[in-house]
């Protein structure tokens, strides 16, 4: 049987192409779909299996990042989107779309409604970064999307990426149910223990990604799509070791096996 | 500018919103360390706060709601409607827009606004975004307001107001600024234009116009309107016998240097050195065009140069590729941020507006400017340099990160001179399909009958006069409505919509609108079908009140021209609007062999198409080189080499740019294969940048650039040749064949034409005829098709008794499409045993270096490129790095040896124990700093050492000894040691320089 992947565009995301391919090398047949295509038929969504929100800068980050288009996804889509993760399909947010699911408040979903909880906002330096980190998942959470997975590296590419919880109770209750999906980390797999630039924004507790309880619905500031090829690594030329597929193709085979299996 | 008022009769509410205290505000952190590091003002504290002013027809209560789900992040943020958020501060500051300058964000509040309380926004409605900076600390309002003049604000864009909290707390009211709605109107009548006038008045008429026209074209003008066959077409058209205001200024920016490039096709009588007359009919036919017709013969990849947008090759089966760089330093001057800004998204739309439409894959960007701790007296009107480098950075940054194109490539130069005028160099790289619905997509053509469409942003008065004000000095009265802010998000929706209207066949041709707007983008395209009918009453605008010309020629951004048939305009239309992008049909392309323009029914210009794009009189320009006053160099001997190795490292021109880099997004799209910055932390400076522009295939591009200004003043000829070497230096480095190499040549000159203003004007032209023979002679001999290019002539500073020219500049750009990326050599030392060789002949060229520089001295002796035999090292090499023998490569360039060993060392964080000796140079600075040409630094494992040396020519393979595990870099010269110094100590004296 075929996943089907939703990847949304337009209005300034621009990670769409490498997403779809990142699903299509994993055996996903993946669509890009504007998002007034979806915003004119809502109910398209129940077509898909798997809903992938990509990075980059909508609305160019005016007001806050992700913020105006989380509130038109969730005024113009969100009733059908609640039903397609109760459904029990799959969805993830990279960077930009991490953002707009946070601040529309389909992660983390404590209960069955949209609720912010947490928020992204702008790294410590004040500045839009591009480099490379260390990501460690927490062996205890559920995410469906890191399966296998202990410690990999992606880029971080973006100007809000400090995690906020929305107070200690929230965070303990993030922690505690597994939902503290993946940390940054040194080269070692040892905690950042909030230095940069390991930490590369000032994200409480390192927090680099967060699921839903069930862990079927993800969201990270780093760039899985971005590191498909062992040559987008920056030291490839070093590392024999690192040829042939990049580690984060691993997230989106996850997903689409996941998918298969049900 | 228009002027502040205050709009009455619709509601307006402020809401402002600032961090909750008990969190970090960065935003005001980094001003407050801005203010400490730039202006050595030192204040306690500074908090941010944003503000949006919503003028529109609603209520409070939507207000309020509107504050809670849009404005305010309930984790982090607090706000207020029409109260204040800020506290416990000495001065609040409000900066914010001037009428009729584009504002982002207050634009996307206002959509985010639609969408909450569900009802679109009227016309006259809109919200205005202004920034609060609240100061605690020990400052007074004075201080404030330089810093905010100097620092937070713009004059030219922005405007801001400064209460003391004393001040607030006893007016009880918050900061009042007018709202910035543009009430200025122009006189929308159409003037006539009386030329029958004496040849003063003519030029009088030209320069208060900002027309930029000279004595000759204004009489050539004139003589179009005194013929007879012209005025019995006006009569018979019911147009007047004078020219309209309209038709003047469409001549103006047709045939603008910046336009036309009138210097570059003018007849040139050259001097040469020896006395030796030369005419040379047009600089560009005899040198740019004729280096690709002659390098055309060679290679079978140019698929489209020189007549369109960008330059489009041959990238596979399925691919072309296309690449294009521009100038954007008038505006960059004024406005460091909105103008580098628009001009990486203006070269975007270059790309955008190639053949059918291509899609852009990544960017470049070279900075040219003075030292940013540059201690002396800032000219009238001109910025200090450290303010227009973060400026432009900035623009380029958000410019970039925001359409989502990665940057890969670039560089920043510094010299005295840019001070007078700052040059941003802007450059993107695209890929269409070879056939998009069946045709050939570098193929187009606007059809008689065809609509013609105008798509993106709306035209207000921002950029009017940009061809015509870069094509003169800075000068006191260079207006500030050539400045403007880019919009890189109404760019983005625009390029998805013509991404998949592309795709559906619904447009036959395509341009962008850059300089001259409307009047360029329609002019060009209607020479397909030999004429136009525009209305411009039918042209979507910002704000009422512009004349028809200001329409015309507005060069407001994020606008492309389409050429629609009949039978597509509803489709094109209707998917525009779904995607919520402008798209509005304001006339048709006819063949009646005239542009001609209607406002509200009435016919207000007809020109010419024959007149229009070729009656502008070719110059007569006279050239002749003045020998540069050359004193020869004075090298010391005795010195700490160790010291010195860090001074170069440590220099401008050579120290690590990474924290410039690592703002730019540079890997979006996933096509990376060499980054910027690379080694064992990713810090080392890269030669050129990699991709895989489709995923899937090995197949790759590599993109690098070569500039040396410092040269100019020695010899314009070898600066040519410098940069066009260098760039095919870093190319070759990463593993580039000779053959597959595409160029770009940007041409940024003083003002070449002798006048009163300019009485050097034969040498500054004799200098760019040496520079034109060298580009012919070295792409040639490299096998290099210049594929587009650009000139900017007038890169002069005149105000009052200072005059600033800058160094005659070129920055060359050149594309190779790679068989296998994964073939890539970077340029970081991989292991400790490996041997250290240097390719190619040092000799004694000091002159022009970072040494001499850093001794100020210019020097005499300018390195020179030896054609032959550089190329046969490049193939060599090449050769090498496909058989797998080679380890790391770097090029040596600015800081010679010295600099490119210290790189490669400290990017693989390894040492190196070398004996310079067999450099063949008896003083060990000139061995380690000269910056002789064609030169690489390559490490080779030692199971690889013999078969390298067998394919490279023995004469230039010097082995200088061996990568070590220890992290010392260690230098001997004729049996004595030169430096053991530590590689972090170069690492750390390279780095910090820029690390801002």
């Amino acid at each position: 049987m075929s996943v089907k992947t939703l990847v949304l565009a337009g209005f300034g995301i621009n990670c769409e192409q490498e997403t779809k391919v990142a699903f299509e090398r994993a055996g996903a047949e993946a669509t890009c779909v504007h998002l007034t295509d979806l915003t004119e038929n809502p109910e398209a969504i129940h077509a898909y299996d798997i809903l992938a929100i990509p990075g980059g800068f909508s609305y160019g980050d005016d007001v806050a990042s992700g913020k105006i288009f989380a509130n038109r996804l969730r005024h113009k889509v969100g009733d059908a989107l609640l039903k397609f993760v109760q459904d029990g399909k799959l969805a993830i947010g990279i960077c930009n779309g991490f953002q707009v699911m946070v601040k529309m408040g389909i992660l983390p979903l404590f209960e069955n409604e949209f609720t912010q909880e947490v928020t992204l906002t702008h790294n410590d330096s004040d500045r839009f970064e591009n480099r490379w980190v260390h990501l460690k998942k927490d062996a205890d959470s559920p995410c469906v999307w890191l399966k296998d997975v202990d410690l990999i590296e992606s880029p971080i590419r973006h100007g809000e990426g400090n995690f906020i919880p929305r107070d200690d109770a929230t965070l303990k209750k993030l922690q505690d149910s597994g939902c503290v999906a993946l940390r940054y980390a040194n080269a070692d797999g040892s905690s950042a223990g909030g230095e940069f630039p390991a930490n590369p924004n000032g994200s409480v507790d390192d927090i680099a990604g967060i699921c839903d309880p069930s862990g079927r619905i993800f969201g990270l500031m780093p760039h899985p799509e971005a590191f498909i090829e062992a040559t987008n690594h920056p030291s490839w030329t070093r590392n024999g070791a690192l040829a042939g597929e990049g580690q984060g193709l691993q997230l989106f085979r996850n997903a689409v096996e996941f998918v298969k299996a049900q | 500018m228009p002027q502040l008022t205050n709009e009455t009769e619709i509601p307006t509410f402020r809401i402002e919103v600032g961090m909750q205290p008990q969190f970090r505000d960065p935003a005001g952190q980094d001003v407050r360390h801005q203010l400490a590091e730039d202006l050595g003002v030192q204040v306690d504290d500074v908090k941010v706060i944003n503000v949006y002013t919503v003028h529109a027809r609603v209520t409070a209560e939507q207000m309020e709601h509107v504050r809670t789900e849009l404005f305010t992040d309930p984790i982090i943020q607090h706000s207020a409607v029409d109260g204040a958020v800020a506290s416990d501060y000495n001065y609040l500051i409000e900066v914010g827009f001037l009428p009729g300058v584009t504002d982002n964000v207050g634009k996307s509040s206002a959509e985010g606004i639609v969408d909450v309380l569900n009802r679109p926004f009227a016309d006259d409605e809109a919200v205005y975004s202004s920034t609060q900076y609240a100061v605690k600390g020990p400052v007074n309002k004075e201080a404030c307001e330089a810093f905010t003049r100097n620092l937070l604000a713009n004059q030219l864009i922005q405007g801001w107001v400064i209460h003391s909290a004393e001040e607030i707390e006893s007016s009880g009211s918050a900061m009042v600024r007018a709202l910035p709605i543009v009430t200025d109107q122009s006189d929308t009548e159409v003037h006539e234009i009386d030329l029958e006038i004496g040849d003063d008045a003519l030029m009088q008429l030209s320069s208060e116009n900002t027309w930029a026209l000279e004595l000759d074209e204004m009489k050539a003008i004139q003589s179009y309107y005194r013929d007879a066959d012209t005025k019995a077409k006006r009569a018979a058209l019911g147009l007047p016998e004078n020219a309209t205001d309209i038709e003047v200024e469409i001549l103006a920016q047709t045939w603008s240097e910046h336009c036309k490039h009138k210097i570059f096709a003018a007849n040139v009588e050259y001097t040469d050195e020896n006395g030796q007359v030369h005419h040379i009919d047009g600089l560009f036919k005899n040198y740019v065009k004729a280096t690709t017709d002659e390098v055309s013969k060679k290679v079978d990849w140019l698929v489209s140069v020189f007549h369109d947008n960008a330059g489009i090759v041959k990238f596979d089966e399925n691919y072309n590729f296309a690449l294009k760089a521009e100038t954007h330093n008038s505006p960059s001057a004024l406005d460091p941020y909105g103008g580098s800004m628009t001009g990486i998204v203006g070269v975007n739309r270059d790309i955008m507006g190639a053949g059918m439409g291509c899609k852009c894959i990544f960017n470049t960007d070279v900075f040219c400017v003075a030292s940013p701790y540059y201690e002396g007296e800032i000219p009238s009107r001109l910025l200090h340099p450290k303010r227009v480098l973060r400026g432009v950075h900035a623009g380029v940054r958000d410019g970039g990160n925001e359409s989502g194109i990665p940057n890969v490539n670039g560089a920043i130069v510094f010299h005295d001179r840019f001070l007078g005028k700052p040059l941003v160099f802007c450059g993107t790289g695209g890929l269409i399909p070879t056939k998009v619905n069946g045709e050939p997509s570098e193929e187009k053509k606007a059809n008689a009958g065809d609509y013609i469409v105008m798509s993106g942003g709306r035209i207000g008065k921002d950029g009017i006069h940009g061809a015509t004000f870069s094509s003169e000095e800075l000068h006191e009265g260079s207006p500030a409505t050539a400045v403007q802010i880019g919009d890189p998000i109404t760019q983005k929706k625009m390029t998805d919509f013509i991404m998949e209207a592309r795709d559906l066949g619904l447009f036959t041709c395509i341009t962008d609108n850059g300089a001259g707007g409307l009047s360029s983008s329609i002019g060009e395209m209607c020479r397909d079908s030999n004429g136009c009918e525009v209305h411009l009453d039918k042209c979507p605008l910002k704000y009422p009140g512009l004349a028809p010309w200001e329409i015309f020629v507005s060069e407001a951004q994020e606008r492309m021209t389409m050429a629609v048939g009949p039978e597509n305009l509803e489709a094109l239309l209707a998917l525009a609007a779904k995607r919520e992008v402008e798209a509005s049909e304001i006339g048709t392309f006819t063949d009646s062999g005239n542009l001609e323009c209607f406002y509200k029914g009435e016919r207000i210009c007809s020109l010419s198409m024959d007149f229009l794009h070729d009656g502008v009189p070719t110059m007569e320009l006279k050239a002749q080189l003045t020998p540069a006053e050359i004193t020869s160099e004075s090298i010391p001997t005795d010195v700490d080499y160790a010291e010195e190795l860090r001074q170069v490292m440590a220099s401008l021109n050579v120290c690590s740019k990474e924290s410039f880099v690592r703002m730019y997004d540079h890997e979006v799209q996933a096509q990376s294969v060499l980054k910027q910055f690379q080694g064992v932390e990713a810090d080392g400076p890269g030669d050129a940048s990699v991709i895989r522009p489709v995923h899937g295939s090995k197949k790759g591009v590599a993109v690098a650039c070569g500039i040396t200004p410092k040269y100019s003043d020695l010899d314009a000829y070898w600066m040519m040749a410098a940069a066009i070497d260098e760039t095919v230096r870093n190319l070759v480095c990463v593993g580039a064949k000779m053959g597959t190499m595409a160029g770009l040549d940007n041409f940024c000159w003083p003002d070449p034409v002798e006048s009163a203003k300019t009485p050097d004007g034969q040498h500054k032209l004799a200098q760019l005829v040496r520079c034109c023979e060298a580009l012919k002679e070295v792409c040639v001999a490299y096998d290099i098709p210049l594929i587009s290019g650009k000139d900017s002539m007038k890169n002069d500073y005149k105000i009052g008794d200072t005059k600033i020219s800058i160094p005659p500049t070129v920055l060359f750009t050149a594309s190779s499409v790679m068989e296998d990326a994964t073939k890539s050599i970077s340029m970081d030392a991989k292991s400790a045993g490996d041997h250290v060789y240097v390719l190619g002949k040092t000799y004694d060229e000091m002159g022009g270096s970072e040494y001499l520089d850093l001794k100020d001295q210019l020097g005499a002796n300018v390195p020179k490129v030896d054609v032959v035999e550089a190329r046969s090292r490049y193939e060599a090499l090449h050769e090498a790095m496909m058989d797998g023998l080679v380890a790391s490569c770097h090029d040596c360039s600015d800081g010679g040896l010295g600099a490119a060993l210290a790189e490669t060392a400290g990017a693989g964080r390894l040492g190196m124990d070398l004996d310079i000796t067999g450099v063949e140079q008896d003083n060990p600075l000139v061995a380690l700093f000269s910056e002789s040409q064609s030169r690489f630094v390559v490490t080779v494992s030692p199971e690889h050492a013999a078969a390298f040396e067998s394919k490279m020519n023995p004469t230039h393979c010097v082995k200088l000894g061996t990568v070590t595990e220890s992290p010392q870099m260690v230098i001997a010269h004729n049996g004595s040691e030169l430096m053991n110094t530590s590689i972090e100590a170069l690492n750390d004296a390279w780095k910090s320089t820029l690390n801002w």
